[in-house]
């Protein structure tokens, strides 16, 4: 299984979190597509805590963190 | 030159008297206006090395060329001393009205000297300028003073201290328009040694010229543009506010816990910008002539309040583990009308309890509220005590966290850098931003070159969080231009969606000169060195361009995000004197020959 969390606007009609089946191969990007996210509209996507793209390959158990473009200080 | 107003007043305390100064036109050509022009003024005038709380030092209150204009953001204002939490440049800015209405009025600037015998208050009608008796404002919270001098009044402004700047607190800061706040830098201590309670400005004026206006008004209606269409500035912000990044920060592993002692939270939607708008938002704040609306309006009980920002989230809610969302608001609020810097104040209280978790601090000096993490209750009753300094450990705590740890014998608990508390996130999972804190002119401060941007939120590209390298470079270059845009007037967040050429357009459009992109970095470098020739000037060691020893020995644990991450400030401190042209902290005579610092 894949955790997948969601942010900010990313939430509107999706939910804070869900679990998303594992299978070999599996690409960040697959998951934003099946969440029908426009890929070009998710900012930060992080596996793990650690800064990704929608093309890396999901192991088994990993987090996907996905955040539209948002910013503070 | 214009934009500018050409005038400054120049208010003698001891003496009563009020002066209207021309502006030195070649200086704010050289230094912008704000942060730059206002440090430059105050080396020139006073010895770096005076008691910050004397009557000898001075405080500016300037404004930039873009303040009062149409630019989005055009608002903003800068306090600039001696600060008293470190000896060194205290330097801090705020939103609001406050900065517009001044320049609306008349002026570019006041410079404070002496010390008033009684309290008072400035009175600035345009051109009526007068000192009044502010002996029934002492002792008065934000809402009280800003009730008392301008109550609804739309041509009024009022920047004031609260009880905390009165007795000197170095966490006071100088609040504006009720919620507003020059924050940090423990410049309202310096200001309540001068025994002025506020600052008031009634003024019907709503225009200032720029040299070119039809070029000034097509450059600032392209900007406006760039930051409603940017992403980030026209939704992100709007909708969600700066506390936003807690899910973001906390994500990478970087968001820091019970003072420093981890930096991944169990519960970060407890106190998120996402729960913010969803259970407490009222409507955005927005301030004068800004596109952006960052600011939250949020219900506190039956009353309608400013609402806390991403960093006093984080100080309250995570630092000191706290997660009711109500106390953090409450305690928030305090900070406001006690005039607190909210971060300062938060992550005393965090350090406060960790004191008191290893024993430092014993149940007895507590007063029957104890500093246990995650308690709500303490986060109000402290901030209120540290605010009014009505009990021992709270008039203690009202020095800051360096202050407090070393009185209790534990210096190294407390999470600063130059005795100023650091921001909300982690030296030691984003490498850049520890490298920024370290060598901040006025302390642990994340404004002063804000890297997050790049190493974590990608913009505006991204860059590896977690190396060191090219971090010097990146580093200086986001001090130097923050520097510049703190001049201006403008707000930092203009940043988001704005580069150094849109801001050398607008100042050449008011200026009526052609200022290149280039010529604005420069500037910016020119003003960081000049504050740093004046740290040294005023006693600054090398040695206090350091981290918390927390940051550089103790890795992080138990958080795959930045699991066993420290600082590796030794290995980018070096690299970043090269790239300014610095030997052991401080501009050589070369760079300050090259950058024109005379």
């Amino acid at each position: 299984m894949v955790l997948v969390k969601l942010f900010a606007f990313f939430r509107e009609g999706r939910g804070k979190e869900l679990e998303v089946a594992w299978h070999e191969g599996l690409t960040a990007g697959e998951i934003i597509d099946d969440l029908g996210i426009e890929r070009e509209r998710v900012a930060i996507l992080l596996i793990n805590g650690r800064h990704q793209t929608p093309e890396t390959v999901l192991e088994d158990g990993q987090k996907l963190f996905l955040f539209p473009p948002v910013a503070g200080g | 030159m214009k934009s500018y107003n050409g005038k400054l007043l120049r208010v003698n305390l001891t003496e009563g008297t009020i002066k209207k100064e021309p502006l030195d036109e070649d200086l704010a050509r050289k230094y912008i206006g704000g942060r730059g022009l206002g440090t430059k003024i105050l080396m020139d005038e006073i010895d770096p090395q005076v008691d910050p709380l004397s009557p000898e030092n001075k405080m500016l209150v300037m404004t930039g060329p873009l303040s009062g204009t149409t630019a989005s953001t055009g608002t903003r204002y800068m306090v600039i001393t001696k600060g008293a939490l470190n000896n060194m440049i205290a330097s801090s800015n705020s939103g609001g009205h406050f900065g517009a209405w001044l320049k609306y009025a008349g002026y570019d600037g006041i410079i404070f000297e002496g010390k008033a015998a009684s309290p008072v208050y400035l009175d600035i009608h345009d051109d009526e300028v007068e000192l009044k008796d502010a002996s029934a404002l002492w002792g008065k919270t934000s809402e009280e003073v800003v009730a008392a001098l301008g109550g609804d009044d739309k041509n009024s402004s009022v920047l004031n201290i609260g009880p905390a700047g009165e007795h000197l607190s170095l966490l006071a800061g100088i609040m504006n328009d009720t919620d507003r706040a020059a924050g940090r830098t423990g410049v309202g201590a310096v200001m309540g040694s001068k025994n002025l309670k506020a600052i008031h400005v009634v003024t019907e004026n709503r225009r200032t010229e720029a040299a070119d206006p039809d070029k000034f008004r097509e450059v600032s209606n392209a900007n406006t543009k760039m930051l409603k269409e940017h992403p980030v500035t026209g939704e992100g912000l709007p909708t969600f506010g700066t506390a936003v990044l807690v899910n973001i920060i906390n994500g990478i592993g970087s968001l820091p816990v019970k003072n420093w002692q981890s930096a991944l939270n169990s519960d970060p939607d407890s106190f998120s910008g996402e729960t913010m708008a969803d259970e407490r938002l009222v409507r955005n704040n927005f301030c004068h002539h800004c596109t952006i609306g960052c600011g939250r309006v949020v219900k506190m009980g039956d009353k309608v309040i400013g609402g806390p920002e991403y960093e006093p989230l984080w100080a309250y809610g995570s630092s000191c583990d706290v997660h009711d969302l109500d106390a953090i608001i409450e305690a928030n609020y305090w900070c406001n009308e006690l005039g607190l810097d909210a971060i300062g104040a938060a992550s005393t209280i965090a350090a406060g309890m960790e004191l008191y978790q290893i024993g430092a601090i014993p149940e007895a000096d507590c007063e029957g509220v104890p500093l246990e993490f995650g308690s709500g209750k303490a986060i109000v009753e402290w901030t209120k005590h540290m605010g009014r300094a009505d009990n021992a450990l709270g008039k203690l705590m009202a020095q800051g966290s360096w202050r407090l740890c070393e009185h209790y014998g534990h210096p190294e608990l407390s999470m600063s850098v130059k005795k100023q508390e650091m921001p909300a996130y982690d030296g030691r999972g984003v490498q850049g931003i520890g490298l920024n804190y370290a060598t901040s002119n006025r302390g642990g401060c994340h404004v002063r070159g804000y890297t997050i941007s790049p190493e974590v939120l990608g913009a505006p590209m991204l860059v590896d969080r977690t190396t060191t390298e090219g971090k010097a470079e990146l580093v200086k270059v986001f001090q130097d231009l923050t520097a510049a845009i703190d001049s201006l007037g403008l707000c930092l967040f203009t940043s988001f969606a704005l580069g150094a050429g849109e801001y050398a357009a607008l100042f050449s459009a008011a200026i009526g000169e052609d200022i290149s992109a280039d010529e604005i970095m420069t500037i910016g470098e020119r003003i960081y060195n000049i504050e740093r020739q004046f740290n040294k000037l005023a006693g600054m060691k090398p040695e206090d361009d350091t981290l918390p020893k927390r940051l550089l020995d103790e890795p992080l644990t138990d958080n795959e995000a930045s699991e066993g991450m420290v600082s590796h400030l030794d290995v980018m401190l070096p690299e970043y004197y090269k790239a300014r042209g610095w030997v052991d902290a401080f501009p050589t005579e070369e760079t300050l020959a090259r950058l024109e610092i005379v």
